[in-house]
C-alpha cells in the first residue's frame, strides 16, 4: 500500500495531525505546519516531474499511479487513487496555498487547535484530489467541510456565528444532493452481469448509466459540487463565509476548496454522464452566466475588502463552471487554468487583506486611504493581485480567461454566443471594482493619521506573498506548459461521446 | 438459550449479593455487576452458534444474527453500567444501587426474548419483561418530582402501547388461527383483506410507541428528561435498538407478504414524519436530555430507513447503525452524566465555554455530535451511508429516491442542532462556565471506549463486513 506515492498525500497530513497533538509551544507548532506543508509541496512538485517523464515516455492511460485497495468489499468500496495533469496541478496549488496560509497565520491565537483543524481540512482536500473512488472521494470531500465550521466560528471575525453556520449548512446541503447522486451512480454503474463499482475509471469505461438516469443524476451531482463552486443561486455562503473567516482559512477556502467544486463537476458530473451534460448544459450555463456577471456587479458596490474579494471569487469561480460546461478542450483547458489562476490570485488577495486588516483593524475601504505611502510593499502586491484579477497580459488571469472565451466562442449557435458575450462583459466590470479599490485604498490622501505609524510587511509576510506572486507570474508567462500538462489528460473519450472536437 | 441463562444467572448473583451482604459490602455490588456484565459480553462472543437453535416448541429461536444484535446490546449495556458507577455510589442512590443493576439486567433479558421470539406470546412476555423494570428505573430518583412524572408517563404509554399491540395481534390471531411467526407469514401470503391490514396497523402503532416514532413519540422528551441519566441513556440506546430489530423481524418475516399492499406506504409516512418532526423539535431544545430525546427520535427514523431496504444489506445496515448509535449516543450521555454528577447542570447554556475549562469532555462531546450528525471520518457517516445505500439497492423506485432525499435534507437540519452544541462548547463565550473538574475513573473509561468506537467502527471495515457475513 505504501509503495504508491499518492498515498503519502494523505499520510503526511495525518502524521502532521499526530505531531500537532504532541506539540508543546508555538514554535513546535509552526515547525510542524511549515515542514509538513513544504514536504507536501515538494512531493507534489516531484510528482509533476515524474508524471511528465512518464508521459514523455509514452504512458497514455487516462490516469497514472493508479492503485486500489479493497475497503468495504461487499459494497465494492475501494481506497482507489490515481492522478492526471489536472489533479497534479490542484495538488501543487494546495501545497503552495497551505505553505503561504501557514505563514499568514504565524501569530494566530490558540495555534494548536487552529492548525489541527486546518490540517484536517487539507487532509480532506488532498484525499479528494487523489481519489478516483466515488465513495472515498465523497468522504474526503466532507472531511474538508466540517473543520470549516470551527475555523470560522472560533477564529473568525464579525458576524462569525451566522456565517459559519450558513456556510456549513449550505455546503452540507449540497453534499446531500451529491450523496444521493453518487449512490445513484453506483447502482447504475455497470452493465448487466458486471459487479457494480464506485471507481470513476471503470464507470467511465462501461458508460452504462442510461440516459434517463443521467438526466436525474447529472443535476444532482452538478448542483452538489456546484454549491461549493459558488454557483448562482447557491453562492450566498461565499461572501459571508469568506468575510468572517480568518486569513488562512479564507485563502485555503477560496483558493482550494472552491476548486473542489469545479473539479468535482468535471470529474464526476461531466466525465461520467456526458450525454446528460450535453443535454442539460444550457440550464447550468444560464446559472453560471448569472454568477459571473452578478458576482462582478455585486463586488462593485461593496465596501468591505473581503466582501469585494468574495464576490469576485463568485464571479471567477462561476467562470470555471461556465467554461467546463462548454464541453470542448479549449474551454476546459481554460477552466483548469482559471482554477489555478484564481486559486493563487485569491489566496494572495486574502493574505494581503488579512495583513492590512491586522494593521488597520478595519476592512472598510471608506476608512482607509493612501496606503501606498504607508505600506508600499503590501500595496504593490495588492496592485499586482488586482492586475492579475482583471486580466492583465503577463499574469495568470489573462491567459485563463482568454482561453475560456476563445473556447466558448467555438460554439456558433445564438444561445452560446449571447451567454459568452454576457460573460465577457464581466472583464470590464472586474476592472471597475479592482480599480475602485486600488484608487480608494492605495492612492489619495491618508485617511486616518493613526495609520501613519503602521509598519510594512514582516519577513514571513513577504515570503508568503512573494511566493504567490511568482506562481501567478509563472502561469502568465508560461501558459503553454500548463496547457500541455492539462491538455494531454483530457481523455478523448468524453469528447468522442459528445461528437465534439 | 445460553445467553438468556447466563444473564439470568448474573441477575440472580447480583440479586443475592444485594440481599445478603452487609451495608459495607454493598459498595462492591456495582463493580460485581459490571464484571458480570463484562463476562456476559465475552460469553456472547464465545458461544455464537453455527446454525439456528430453537427452544419452547419453536417459540424461541436464536441464530448468528440474533447473537450479533444481542452482543451489540450487551456492549451498550456494559458501557452504561461502567458510566453509572459513580452515580450508583452517590449518597442519593447508594441505598438502592443493587436494584438498579438487577432491573437493568432483567429488562435486558426481556429484550433478548423479544428479539429471539418466533411466537407472539413469547414476544409479549419479552416486551413486558423489558417494559416493567424500565418503569421502575425511570422512577428511580424517587425524591424528585420530575422522576415521578416521567415514570407515570412511561407506565401509561407502555401499557397503552402494549394494549394496542395486543389488540392488533388479536385481529391477526383471529384471521390466521396461530401466533407462530411462520404460520402467520404463510397465512398472510394468501390475500387476507382489509382486517389483516387493520391488525397490522395496530401492531405498527404499538411498535411505534416503543421506538418512539412520530406520531407516537409524545412521551419521549418528558421521560428522558425526568429519568436519571443512566436510565435515559439505556432507554435511548438499548431499548430503542432492540425494539427496532424486533420491528424489522416482525415486518419482514411475518408480514413480509403484505409489503406492497399495506405497510410500504405506512412505513414511508412514519419515517418521513419521524425524521422531520424529531429534527424540528430538537432545534429549539435547551435542556441537553430533552435535546437528545428529540435527536434520538430522528435517529430512529434513520434506523427505520434500513427496514425499507428489506434485504441482507438492510438488516446489516440496521445492526451497524444501532452499533454506531450505541457508541455515539453513549459518548454524549457519558459527558452529560459526568457533568451532571459533578455540577448538576444539564442546560445547553451551561455548556458555554466548556472547551476552555474541560477540553477533553468537550472533545468527546464534539466527536459524539459529529458522529450523530453523520460527518466523516467518524462512524456515523458510514452507518448513515450504508443505510442509504441499502435503501436504494438495485432497482429502487423513484419513491425511494425521494424518501432518501428527504432523509438527506434532514441530515442538514440535524447538523444544525448538533453544531449548536459544538458552538456552545467551543465558540460561545461565558463568564461562569463549568469549572474544571476531573471526572471519575469509570466515567473516563466509558468515554474512552465510546471515542474508540466512534473513530474505529467506520474506518475499520471489519465490523460492517462481519455483520454482513452474519446476515448473508
Amino acid at each position: 500500500m505504501f509503495s504508491n506515492i499518492l498515498i503519502y498525500f494523505v499520510v503526511i497530513p495525518i502524521v502532521m495531525l499526530l505531531g500537532l497533538f504532541l506539540c508543546r509551544d508555538i514554535k513546535q507548532i509552526r515547525a510542524v505546519a511549515v515542514t509538513g506543508s513544504v514536504l507536501l509541496t515538494a512531493l507534489s512538485v516531484w510528482l509533476l516531474i515524474d508524471y511528465l517523464g512518464l508521459r514523455a515516455a509514452g504512458a497514455d492511460a487516462p490516469m497514472l499511479y493508479v492503485d486500489s485497495w479493497s475497503w468495504f468489499a461487499p459494497l465494492n468500496i475501494h481506497l482507489a487513487v490515481g492522478v492526471d495533469g489536472i489533479s497534479i496541478a490542484m495538488l501543487i496549488l494546495t501545497g503552495f496555498i497551505l505553505i503561504t496560509g501557514s505563514f499568514a497565520s504565524w501569530q494566530i491565537p490558540q495555534p494548536k487547535e487552529f492548525f489541527l483543524w486546518l490540517i484536517l481540512l487539507s487532509t480532506g482536500v488532498y484525499g479528494f484530489f487523489i481519489s478516483i473512488d466515488l465513495f472515498t472521494m465523497f468522504m474526503f470531500y466532507e472531511v474538508a467541510l466540517i473543520p470549516m465550521y470551527l475555523l470560522i466560528g472560533v477564529w473568525g471575525s464579525g458576524n462569525k456565528n451566522y456565517s459559519a453556520m450558513k456556510l456549513t449548512l449550505m455546503l452540507m446541503g449540497g453534499s446531500a444532493f451529491l450523496m444521493l447522486g453518487l449512490i445513484g451512480i453506483y447502482y447504475h454503474s455497470a452493465p448487466e452481469g458486471q459487479p457494480l463499482t464506485w471507481n470513476i475509471l471503470e464507470i467511465a469505461r462501461y458508460g452504462a448509466i442510461s440516459e434517463g438516469w443521467q438526466r436525474f443524476l447529472f443535476p444532482m451531482t452538478f448542483v452538489g459540487f456546484g454549491v461549493l463552486g459558488a454557483m448562482f443561486p447557491f453562492h450566498t455562503w461565499s461572501p459571508d463565509g469568506h468575510a468572517s473567516a480568518p486569513t488562512a482559512v479564507s485563502m485555503l477556502h477560496a483558493g482550494v476548496l472552491m476548486k473542489l467544486g469545479g473539479y468535482g463537476c468535471f470529474r464526476v458530473a461531466i466525465y461520467l454522464m456526458p450525454q446528460a451534460a450535453h443535454e442539460l448544459a444550457w440550464i447550468f450555463i444560464i446559472l453560471t452566466g448569472i454568477s459571473v456577471v452578478y458576482g462582478a456587479f455585486s463586488a462593485c458596490v461593496q465596501n468591505d475588502l473581503k466582501y469585494i474579494n468574495a464576490y469576485s471569487s463568485v464571479s471567477h469561480c462561476g467562470l470555471v463552471l461556465f467554461a467546463i460546461l462548454m464541453l470542448n478542450t479549449t474551454a476546459m483547458t481554460g477552466a483548469i487554468m482559471q482554477m489555478l489562476s484564481h486559486g493563487l490570485m485569491t489566496a494572495l488577495f486574502f493574505a494581503l487583506i488579512g495583513m492590512i486588516y491586522g494593521r488597520t483593524h478595519t476592512r472598510d475601504i471608506r476608512q482607509m486611504g493612501g496606503m501606498m505611502q504607508i505600506l508600499p510593499y503590501l500595496s504593490v502586491c495588492y496592485v499586482i493581485a488586482g492586475m492579475a484579477s482583471l486580466g492583465l497580459p503577463g499574469l495568470s488571469g489573462f491567459v485563463a480567461e482568454m482561453t475560456i472565451f476563445v473556447g466558448s466562442f467555438e460554439h456558433t449557435d445564438l444561445f452560446h454566443r449571447i451567454f459568452v458575450i454576457v460573460a465577457c462583459s464581466s472583464i470590464v466590470t472586474t476592472a471597475v471594482y479592482i480599480l475602485r479599490v486600488v484608487g480608494k485604498l492605495l492612492y489619495g490622501p491618508v485617511y486616518d493619521k493613526h495609520h501613519l505609524t503602521l509598519t510594512d510587511a514582516t519577513w514571513w509576510e513577504r515570503l508568503s506573498t512573494s511566493t504567490l506572486i511568482v506562481c501567478v507570474a509563472c502561469i502568465g508567462f508560461f501558459p503553454n506548459f500548463f496547457a500541455d500538462l492539462i491538455k494531454f489528460t483530457f481523455s478523448p473519450q468524453i469528447f468522442a461521446v459528445l461528437g465534439l472536437n | 438459550m445460553k445467553q438468556e441463562i447466563a444473564l439470568l444467572i448474573a441477575f440472580l448473583v447480583v440479586f443475592l449479593c444485594d440481599t445478603f451482604t452487609s451495608d459495607k459490602g454493598a459498595k462492591s455490588i456495582p463493580v460485581v455487576a459490571c464484571m458480570w456484565m463484562a463476562a456476559i459480553v465475552a460469553f456472547g462472543f464465545c458461544t455464537i452458534p453455527a446454525g439456528t437453535e430453537t427452544a419452547f416448541a419453536g417459540m424461541y429461536a436464536t441464530s448468528k444474527v440474533m447473537y450479533a444484535i444481542k452482543n451489540i446490546l450487551n456492549i451498550g449495556t456494559f458501557i452504561i453500567l461502567i458510566q453509572s458507577l459513580k452515580w450508583a455510589n452517590s449518597d442519593f442512590v447508594a441505598i438502592r444501587r443493587g436494584e438498579f443493576y438487577e432491573l437493568i439486567m432483567l429488562t435486558l433479558l426481556g429484550m433478548y426474548l423479544m428479539i429471539s421470539s418466533r411466537h407472539f406470546l413469547m414476544f409479549i412476555i419479552g416486551l413486558e419483561t423489558a417494559s416493567l423494570p424500565l418503569c421502575a428505573l425511570v422512577a428511580f430518583n424517587k425524591n424528585r418530582y420530575e422522576s415521578h412524572e416521567a415514570a407515570i408517563k412511561y407506565v401509561l404509554t407502555a401499557v397503552f402501547s402494549s394494549a394496542i399491540l395486543l389488540m392488533g395481534l388479536s385481529y391477526v390471531y383471529g384471521l390466521c388461527g396461530s401466533l407462530y411467526y411462520d404460520n402467520i407469514a404463510l397465512a398472510a401470503s394468501s390475500n387476507m383483506g382489509v382486517m389483516m391490514v387493520i391488525g397490522l396497523a395496530f401492531v405498527m402503532a404499538g411498535f411505534g410507541f416503543k421506538i418512539s416514532l412520530v406520531p407516537f413519540h409524545l412521551w419521549t422528551a418528558d421521560v428522558y428528561q425526568g429519568a436519571p441519566t443512566p436510565v435515559t441513556s439505556y432507554l435511548s440506546v438499548i431499548s430503542k435498538g432492540s425494539a427496532a430489530f424486533a420491528f424489522l423481524v416482525v415486518l419482514t418475516e411475518v408480514f413480509g407478504a403484505l409489503w406492497a399492499d399495506a405497510w410500504e406506504w405506512m412505513l414511508y409516512a412514519l419515517i418521513i414524519l419521524t425524521i422531520t418532526v424529531g429534527n424540528l423539535f430538537a432545534m429549539r431544545q435547551t435542556n441537553m436530555k430533552r435535546f437528545l430525546a428529540f435527536s434520538s427520535i430522528s435517529q430512529a427514523g434513520y434506523i427505520m430507513l434500513a427496514i425499507v431496504g428489506d434485504n441482507a444489506m438492510g438488516i446489516s445496515a440496521l445492526m451497524f447503525y444501532v452499533l454506531v448509535y450505541v457508541f455515539s449516543n453513549l459518548a454524549a450521555f457519558g459527558v452529560i452524566g459526568a457533568i451532571e454528577n459533578a455540577t448538576g447542570k444539564v442546560d445547553m447554556t451551561d455548556y458555554n465555554g466548556l472547551y476552555s475549562t474541560n477540553p477533553r469532555l468537550s472533545f468527546t462531546m464534539m466527536l459524539a455530535m459529529f458522529s450523530l450528525a453523520g460527518s466523516p471520518p467518524f462512524a456515523g457517516f458510514f452507518s448513515k451511508f450504508f443505510v442509504f445505500t441499502s435503501t436504494l439497492s438495485d432497482g429502487a423506485s423513484t419513491a425511494l429516491y425521494v424518501l432518501v432525499l428527504i432523509a438527506l435534507i434532514n441530515t442538514i437540519i440535524s447538523l444544525y442542532y448538533y453544531l449548536l452544541v459544538v458552538k456552545a462548547m467551543f465558540i460561545n463565550p461565558s463568564d461562569n462556565s463549568i469549572a474544571t473538574f476531573r471526572s471519575a475513573c469509570s466515567e473516563r473509561l466509558g468515554m474512552w471506549v465510546c471515542v474508540a468506537g466512534i473513530i474505529g467502527l467506520g474506518i475499520v471495515s471489519y465490523f460492517y463486513d462481519y455483520l454482513l457475513t452474519v446476515v448473508g
